[in-house]
């Protein structure tokens, strides 16, 4: 099956290995265009079809030509970031995670079981 | 290589290492990677493609869910897709947001290149691949469901969108 992928983190798309790639430099989440934008929407998509009948090789990325919003030029330092005040409350938010995953798991297993 | 004229792209894969180390995982997640990646070329021109949208947000009512939580394959019609998403999965909730579906799912955005008539056509079924972090249930499980819907609807090629 020919197919393209339209993301957002280049590195994990590109490590991964995928036929054919449109990068969109934006934040997680819009990869498609900006929200609303339906002329930027429409010009992603038509954009992956070009490289869904142009591209000649596997691992191929093209760049979308659009960039995110000007009034936000830091959006690119706050993903997942980890500052020294974020340690403590992270730490915490970890213990968190652990205790539901925890309960997940049973819970499967209980499913399982059943 | 991507133009680096407004900043390099962001280095995710560090960023979630770093992370998930400050949340208390002593275990760095291991991402999937392919040294053999295939490529199909497309049978047909666009104008004659019909194209099918996988996407990795399931519908708003978790009905893609199991008991246990875990996620699995779900599809939805084009024609009346969900009216909420579950949209639990990793994103840059600090500088966007995922109101609009088009920005992740881009239903209208195909049609209008149908109705254009640089596309044949849109499936009638869009998939939601199930985004929990297991190589083997990827490759052994989804993937193999997710190709047999879209041969199932006569696809000619897939736009896989990430949320």
């Amino acid at each position: 099956m020919p197919t393209v992928m339209i993301g957002s983190a280049l590195d994990i798309v590109e490590h991964c290995g995928v036929p054919r790639f449109v990068f969109s430099d934006f934040p997680l989440g819009n990869p498609c265009g900006h929200p609303w934008d339906r002329d930027m929407q429409t010009a992603t998509v038509r954009l992956a079809l070009q490289v869904l009948t142009t591209a000649t090789r596997p691992r191929t990325t093209v760049r979308s030509p659009f960039e995110w919003k000007a009034d936000d030029p830091a959006w690119r330092e706050r993903y997942n970031r980890v500052r020294p005040e974020d340690r403590e409350r992270l730490l915490a938010l970890g213990d968190e995670r652990r205790r539901r995953q925890a309960a997940n798991a049973a819970a499967a297993k209980a499913a399982g079981q059943a | 290589m991507p133009d680096q004229s407004s900043g390099p792209p962001v280095p995710y894969m560090e960023r979630t290492r770093n992370y998930y180390r400050a949340l208390g995982y002593t275990k760095d997640y291991v991402w999937a990677h392919h040294t053999d990646v295939p490529f199909v070329r497309p049978a047909k021109p666009l104008a004659a493609m019909t194209v099918g949208l996988v996407c990795t947000a399931g519908p708003g009512d978790r009905s893609h869910r199991d008991a246990g939580n875990r996620r699995h394959v779900w599809s939805g019609l084009v024609a009346s897709p969900p009216a909420s998403f579950d949209t639990d999965v990793a994103w840059d909730r600090e500088s966007t947001h995922v109101d609009d579906r088009e920005t992740f799912l881009p239903i209208d955005a195909v049609q209008r290149l149908v109705a254009d008539g640089t596309l044949g056509g849109l499936a009638p079924h869009f998939h939601t691949a199930p985004t929990d972090y297991s190589h083997r249930k990827t490759l052994e499980e989804d993937a193999p469901e997710i190709l047999r819907r879209l041969r199932a609807d006569a696809v000619d090629a897939a736009i896989l969108t990430a949320l």
